[in-house]
């Protein structure tokens, strides 16, 4: 029973690869689904994000060639050639896999350290496996402990508490003003990528009233449409400042577009409530000498970047505290994996015993005509009892204490000894 | 029997300001409701400490400055208590805890005073002075918060950042958690002022006159608060400056405490 794990990632695949290696819900069934008809896999499970592509598996039989056939089975999957694929493709094995989707799932793997996303999508892509009866006991509880530490590390540390995109850290600082954004009003300037960005972030954060203002009133009714807005008409400021709690500018022009007196009036006609301002253009959209006006919170991309780097220096101080946890939980996997095994290896060497027995019997009794088959039959069950206490009351100890465990470096030498040239469990 | 309690008291205090602390900066819920419950516990032995105090002298706990400063302590944290359910915001424990801690060491602390007013009975006289020193225990309260508005919004003008603006409440809140002690404040100074002036007309024979720079005194201090109270729900002066005016305010409620009573006041040494 090993553990298996090929995949790649945003740190080994450029995006062109990753676009093609990744899987659909559906394509993550489907090759899942193969990959345990053809038998190299028997438990398996498929992660698919927008950074990473990587399959799980359990191998029956304890062969490390089923990595390469599922390489090769991927760049057939996707039709790629192996010497595009390959050179991206990372293997792990057993505990560096237990150790892999823990710190995954912690977020230590992320493109933004800590980011609270990709807990969601393994919890995600878990149940669909699950759903799809597609993991068995050993992925289980693999990924059952991988949501676990993605919990605890995200509880007991700092990694994923503070804002690490530029927009997330306007929101983030937005909610230091006004509390919930529940209740308030946001005005986005401009239709871009960055727009967009915000405009999610603010619809994550139900903003009460969302309105959007572009040159082009085309995008701008797009926009509104898709995410609910009420389109404001661009030039009209001193109707359309007013009424925001929040404005957000992300939009091209060469002279700052919203200057002091423009804001000084929209603050006189909000009875000088705060106003919490985020310039996210280049060169800038809001006028600087804005942030001095009395109730109002200016930011410029510049400030933004800065928080967001100390967030990343203050994540970065988590990371041992992150690992440690991610360590205390493999332990508890390699005991509980070992323990699992420690049964199976039980098993065959009490099945491999019983059938030493009969062979022994047979051979011992052959000649004495005078043990009825009665006598042989107490025999064969005296020395089964035998076989019990020698090996089963060991077991049990074995089973129960973990510090007994720990003392047998390797199960390997117990099927070596006893099951040597036999079939392994 | 009475120092067990104040060694209880602060005990639970200390724990509770430790974990507040400790809540500010990890932000853990389970800390927090920890923290909460040692502030609970350090009430109800403040309240046993402050009961066997009183039953050792045979007076009220207001007899004295050490009792009133005491009793200051136990209805800021009662306020502070109350404040925290009904906003659901902890963090503010970090920095009221030790207010209360103060005022609770430098009334177990200090010695005895020997000039101690006459003692007053009565249901209406103990409301009065229970009332009157609630009311100081909310401005004192409404003007912590105000401080940590003005430091909150100047950390976020500045733009630096630290390690714990991230888990302060934000700056509407502690506004309205201020606005919410101020009501409290003015409520209970409208009451228990109006039950100074019954008292006074129960007692004028025995002790008490009608002329008393005290209640000029307070009655400047709620015309103050009032003036806030009105002036912070306006344009000019929502936000920073308004919590400005309520750290100001609370200079006068500090006079009032301490050189009003002590050199102008017959009748109101320590309340």
């Amino acid at each position: 029973m090993e553990l298996v794990l090929v995949g790649l990632n945003f740190r080994t695949a450029p995006l062109e690869v990753r676009e093609k290696a990744s899987f659909s819900d559906e394509q993550a069934m489907r090759a899942a689904g193969e990959l345990r008809s053809r038998g190299i896999l028997e438990e398996t499970l498929v992660l698919s994000t927008c950074n990473r592509s990587e399959v799980y598996g359990v191998n029956a039989n304890a062969n490390r060639e089923s990595a390469a056939a599922l390489s090769t089975y991927l760049s057939q999957f996707h039709e790629l050639q192996p010497d595009v694929l390959n050179p991206s493709l990372y293997h792990h094995y057993d505990h560096d896999v237990v150790r892999h989707i823990y710190r995954v799932s912690a977020g230590l793997e992320s493109m933004f350290l800590g980011e609270a996303e990709i807990l969601g999508q393994v919890r995600d892509a878990y149940l669909r496996a699950q759903e799809g009866r597609i993991t068995g006991p050993v992925l289980n509880r693999l990924f059952q402990a991988a949501l676990e530490v993605g919990k605890r590390v995200r509880a007991e540390t700092e990694l994923g508490t503070r804002p690490m995109g530029v927009a997330s850290a306007g929101m983030k600082l937005a909610e230091r003003i006004f509390g919930r954004l529940k209740d308030r009003s946001a005005l986005v300037l401009g239709a871009g990528t960055i727009s967009e960005q915000v405009i999610s972030q603010l619809r994550d954060r139900n903003i009460g009233h969302l309105y959007l203002s572009n040159r082009s009133r085309e995008k701008a009714e797009e926009f509104a449409a898709q995410y609910k807005g009420q389109v404001m008409e661009w030039g009209e400021w001193d109707a359309a400042l007013k009424l925001p709690d929040v404005i957000v500018s992300a939009v091209g022009v060469q002279e700052p577009l919203l200057t002091r007196p423009l804001i000084e009036r929209a603050m006189a006609a909000r009875g000088n409530r705060a106003l919490f301002l985020m310039d996210l253009g280049l060169p800038r959209n809001i006028a600087p000498a804005v942030s001095e006006l009395y109730n109002t919170f200016l930011y410029s991309v510049d400030d933004l970047t800065e928080i967001v780097q100390q967030n990343r220096d203050a994540r970065q101080n988590e990371v041992p505290k992150a690992e440690a946890l991610v360590e205390e939980h493999v332990g508890k996997f390699i005991s509980w994996q070992a323990s699992v095994e420690l049964i199976g290896v039980m098993d065959t060497l009490r099945g491999s015993m019983k059938e030493r027995r009969a062979a022994f019997l047979h051979e011992k009794l052959s000649g004495m005509n005078h043990f009825s088959p009665e006598d042989r039959e107490h025999l064969a069950i005296l020395m089964d009892e035998l076989i019990e206490r020698l090996l089963i009351a060991p077991a049990e100890r074995l089973r129960m204490e973990k510090e007994l465990r720990k003392k047998i470096q390797s199960l390997e030498a117990i099927r070596d000894l006893y099951l040597s040239g036999r079939e392994k469990p | 029997m009475t120092q067990t309690f104040v060694i209880l008291t602060v005990l639970a205090y200390v724990s509770s300001m430790g974990l507040y602390l400790r809540f500010l900066y990890s932000g853990k819920e389970l800390t927090g409701r920890f923290a909460t419950l040692l502030m609970f516990l350090g009430l109800v032995a403040h309240y046993l400490a402050l009961l066997m105090r009183a039953r050792g002298t045979h007076t009220v706990p207001y007899h004295d400055l050490q009792g009133s400063m005491s009793l200051f302590g136990w209805l800021l944290a009662i306020t502070y208590l109350c404040l925290e359910i009904y906003h659901r915001e902890r963090t503010v424990g970090a920095f009221v805890l030790p207010v209360i801690l103060a005022f609770f060491f430098a009334a177990y602390l200090m010695p005895e005073h020997a000039n101690a007013p006459t003692t007053v009975h009565g249901v209406v006289f103990a409301l009065h002075v229970t009332l009157s020193i609630l009311a100081y225990a909310a401005f004192a309260l409404s003007c912590v918060l105000s401080l940590m508005y003005l430091a909150e919004e100047r950390v976020l003008r500045m733009r630096r950042l630290g390690e714990v603006v991230w888990r302060l409440p934000s700056l509407e809140l502690l506004e309205r958690m201020s606005h919410t002690s101020v009501l409290v404040g003015l409520i209970t100074i409208v009451v228990g002022t109006s039950l100074g002036f019954i008292a006074v007309d129960q007692q004028i024979t025995e002790h008490y006159s009608y002329f008393d720079p005290k209640y000029l005194f307070t009655l400047f201090v709620l015309a103050l608060y009032a003036i806030y109270f009105r002036l912070a729900r306006t344009g000019a002066w929502r936000g920073a400056r308004a919590s400005k005016l309520c750290v100001f305010n609370f200079i006068f409620v500090v006079l009032s405490f301490t050189v009003v009573n002590l050199y102008f006041s017959q009748h109101h040494r320590y309340f």
